[in-house]
């Protein structure tokens, strides 16, 4: 086990060549540390998923329904005709190997089928044998495998071992994007209830009460007070959130990670204390709400349809409340599901305006259709036209980085946003080496729900290419912070650090922000967010 | 893994010795000169356009481009208009760079791992890039050539083509470059294949396949033209006869010419049910081909339904009592 083995003994114990077998020939050995529990039947029956079952993957016999084949090669055929990317990308790979070194988990596994290449081709196998005459005529020689229960276990155990990061999909001549084929490929397995827990059971809990969390409205009230507390010891300042607020301005949606776990909630702090500032400065009126409290979406690592099953409360709030537009707070793959997604799901939103911030009049016509704007976007907006009051010496102790998470850099595209932002709140910002940022960016290696405790050493190895850049600035600069606009950053990543450069700590953009913010009437602050002295206010000592 | 490439190897010799002993003993030539050829053409046309139909009969439900470069979003902030293209324009410009400059494939980058660092670093590896490039243009220099063989008169291009092609001739017969970097190129993806240890792992017959079978067509090309001198005269009055629908058979053509003849037809009916078929997928890669601008333009999904959801009314009534005792808004008293 990874967390056993000291980081060099990690690396010690790598190895990138494959083995001498064949991957087809290599039977799938499913690894402690590498796998998540499987899904809670509650969770699935709650969602009125098929074949909800106690089963283990260590088990030689998976519980499968009796015509399971019949059920995945349906499925299959279903989608093909659903999804041109499933069909071009199953033609189309020539197998050139560009994208092999590219993945996270290949380079931290050495695991032959991490290689994005051969994750496909677990699937492309099965396809060739299914629906192609190639595959039908000559068998192995072309590729092709008739599905069995050894190759059903490496799909499961192989797609999640991959977190539609689509960093392969930027190598790729053909733009095959290997997100595309994980996202469907569990979507196949979940037609035979094969998911896990960690995706299973916050879906089922945004489905009942809103968020991942399973937080109930009451108590998540009581989670922000804790905030408002723990900013007015700081700022001596009272903050005065309000929720599912009928006629407020903008509502606000974020991932509920960021009310729940450090230090994802010094974010949150940030984003109640901008709003306030501007409601005591401008008059806007954001409110939170507690039925769409969760901006992440799980369910888009189940399946098209668990994703617009909970998207769709956020429009539907919105409509509820009657606010103009939607504001989105820090998130990787919610970003992706409301930019490449949510409007052709959930849409039309002509209930709602076309976003203009009140208060430098900006018209983000960019969101015009899908009428949510990132915060990344809206606080960039702010700085630049000087409506905020910012003091970034308050962040000197601060030496940033910033790490873009795969879904705004790969499925949105937000690279300048962010980095405006901390530019203006930090003085000290050093880049990563560039083919490690930006649309080359390493992921978290716990994205698409694979955070969980059990599959840790799988987790350190995804994340090693990351930590690894971090590293380089680290004793390069002496970086000592790492900044993200990711809820599983801020949940992932720390762990991470602690593993390969303890002296490295994790921050959402806007805990810096509010760190610099100056708050009308505030008293002087002496700490940042986190109680950590202030080096100004120990140089004035 | 060895017996993967030795597969495609020994299939290559096989598709050699067919038409080679058909032609020798057999004297099939009107079936390798005519036969073969129309039929194989056919196959291949109409494989490769009932692939694209087919797959553009599958739907694109939602906008889903790879983006590579910063978004369009505040007037202030440069948008990179190529590599996340917000603009039709911009998308075309994004194809064509990927399609005639394998914009994609020249970001590759190479990695390698100093364990005592420890240290993994990525540096920019350009050599597929280059010789997939030089493989592709040398390839298609030497089919527009080959279409002199079936025009007439030939176009003005093909013969520009042809000059250009030849600017290095020493002697004769003229040596054509496009052959030779051809040759160069497809070893080079060849011996990568085998001597890089991931991609050989990955590799499977139908890799190698491809591969041998060009190298066998240009090998024997450059037998007929640097070597054995065949009867260009003859081969022209037979290809002319096909073109025409009038095919005739000069006695004066050599068995070579009708392997490498026999060799392109199984290259054209081996296409559409191959990874050859990147050709036409190309231009349907939902990850290149759509614009990014999903939240401006609401993308139309044809198959989109109805979905069961959990309603705010009912999540109230999950939580009344609880909110209201919280001090929440509710839009029911009790």
């Amino acid at each position: 086990m990874a967390k056993e083995l000291k980081p060099q003994e990690f690396i010690d114990s790598l190895n990138h060549q494959p083995p001498k077998k064949g991957w087809m020939d290599l039977p799938v050995e499913i690894k402690k540390g590498r796998y998540c529990y499987v899904a809670n039947p509650k969770s699935l029956e709650t969602l009125g998923f098929p074949y909800a079952r106690k089963w283990d993957p260590l088990e030689e016999d998976w519980k499968l329904p009796e015509n399971w084949q019949e059920i995945l090669h349906n499925g299959f055929k279903e989608r093909l005709k659903r999804f041109r990317s499933i069909k071009v990308f199953m033609d189309t790979c020539v197998r050139c190997g560009a994208c092999a070194d590219k993945c996270h988990f290949f380079l931290g596994t050495g695991d032959p089928k991490n290689m994005p290449v051969l994750r496909a081709e677990l699937l492309r196998s099965v396809y060739r044998n299914d629906f192609t005459m190639m595959g039908k005529l000559l068998g192995k020689a072309a590729g092709a495998r008739k599905m069995d229960a050894q190759i059903l276990k490496e799909w499961w155990y192989y797609l999640f071992q991959c977190s539609e990061c689509r960093r392969c999909s930027v190598f790729c001549p053909y733009g095959i994007d290997t997100a595309e084929i994980t996202i469907f490929g569990r979507e196949l397995l979940n037609l035979l209830g094969l998911n896990i827990d960690w995706i299973a059971t916050p879906v089922s809990n945004c489905y009942m009460t809103g968020n991942h969390l399973g937080i109930q409205p009451h108590a998540f009230k009581d989670m922000i007070d804790f905030f408002v507390d723990d900013i007015e010891t700081i700022t001596g300042l009272r903050m005065e959130p309000s929720f599912n607020q009928k006629g407020a301005d903008i509502l606000f949606v974020t991932p509920s990670g960021d009310v729940f776990a450090d230090p994802g909630t010094y974010t949150c702090m940030g984003y109640l204390m901008l709003f306030d500032y501007l409601k005591r400065e401008y008059g806007l009126n954001i409110t939170w709400s507690t039925y769409a409290s969760e901006g992440g979406n799980f369910g888009f690592f189940t399946s098209h349809e668990t994703m617009k099953r909970l998207n769709s409360k956020m429009y539907a709030e919105a409509k509820r409340l009657g606010v103009k537009w939607i504001l989105g707070g820090e998130c990787g793959h919610m970003w992706r599901v409301i930019n490449q997604y949510m409007d052709t799901m959930n849409g039309p939103a002509d209930f709602l305006e076309v976003p203009v911030s009140p208060i430098t009049g900006t018209p983000f016509t960019n969101a015009a259709s899908t009428k949510m704007v990132h915060i990344a976007e809206f606080t960039a907006d702010l700085i630049k036209h000087g409506k905020l009051k910012l003091d970034p010496r308050r962040n000197d102790h601060l030496k940033v980085t910033f790490h873009d998470s795969c879904n705004p850099a790969r499925g949105m595209g937000m690279f300048e946003e962010p980095r405006y932002v901390i530019q203006n709140v930090c003085k000290h910002f050093y880049e990563m080496p560039s083919s490690t940022i930006r649309e080359q960016t390493f992921c978290c290696g716990s994205g698409s729900g694979l955070n969980a405790g059990e599959n840790m050493e799988l987790r350190l190895a995804g994340g090693l290419p990351r930590a690894n850049a971090v590293k380089y600035v680290h004793e390069k600069f002496g970086v000592n912070m790492l900044a993200c606009v990711c809820a599983i950053d801020r949940a992932a990543l720390p762990t991470l650090m602690n593993y390969w450069v303890p002296e490295v700590n994790v921050t959402g953009l806007h805990e810096l922000v509010a760190n610099a913010l100056v708050m009308p009437d505030e008293q002087e602050r002496t700490t940042d967010l986190r109680g950590e002295p202030l080096q100004s206010a120990e140089d004035s000592e | 893994m060895e017996d993967k490439y030795k597969f495609a190897g020994i299939a290559i010799i096989v598709l050699c010795c067919f038409p080679l002993v058909c032609i020798k003993f057999l004297g099939m030539r009107y079936v390798f000169g005519v036969l073969i050829p129309y039929t194989a053409l056919s196959i291949f046309l109409l494989g490769f356009i009932s692939k694209v139909i087919g797959w553009s009969m599958s739907a694109v439900p939602f906008r889903i481009p790879t983006t590579c470069g910063q978004q369009e979003s505040l007037p202030w902030i440069k948008a990179n208009k190529i590599d996340c293209p917000f603009t039709k324009k911009g998308v075309v410009i994004r194809m064509l760079l990927e399609i005639f400059a394998f914009r994609s494939l020249f970001r590759n980058t190479k990695f390698s791992m100093d364990k005592n660092g420890p240290k993994m670093t990525f540096s920019w590896e350009l050599w597929l890039w280059v010789f997939a490039l030089a493989f592709h243009y040398s390839f298609l220099t030497v089919i527009i050539r080959h279409m002199r063989f079936f025009t007439d008169p030939i176009p003005l291009c093909i013969t520009i083509v042809e000059k250009l092609d030849g600017i290095l001739q020493i002697g004769l017969p003229g040596i054509f470059i496009s052959g030779f970097v051809l040759l160069g190129a497809i070893c080079f993806l060849f011996l990568r294949r085998i001597m890089i240890p991931q991609v050989r792992y990955i590799s499977l017959a139908a890799d190698y396949f491809p591969l041998l079978l060009i190298i066998a067509i240009v090998l024997s090309g450059m037998y007929m033209r640097y070597i054995s001198k065949v009867d260009v005269v003859g081969i022209k009055s037979f290809t002319m006869g096909l073109v025409m629908f009038k095919p005739v058979i000069p006695d004066t053509i050599s068995v070579m010419f009708y392997i490498h003849l026999f060799l392109v037809c199984t290259l054209l009916v081996y296409f559409p049910f191959s990874k050859l078929m990147h050709m036409g997928g190309i231009f349907l890669s939902p990850t290149r081909n759509l614009t990014c601008d999903t939240r401006q333009k609401r993308h139309i999904n044809p198959w989109n339904y109805p979905v069961k959801v959990h309603t705010y009314e009912e999540y109230e009534d999950d939580f009344r009592e609880k909110m209201i005792e919280a001090g929440l808004p509710v839009e029911k008293e009790s």
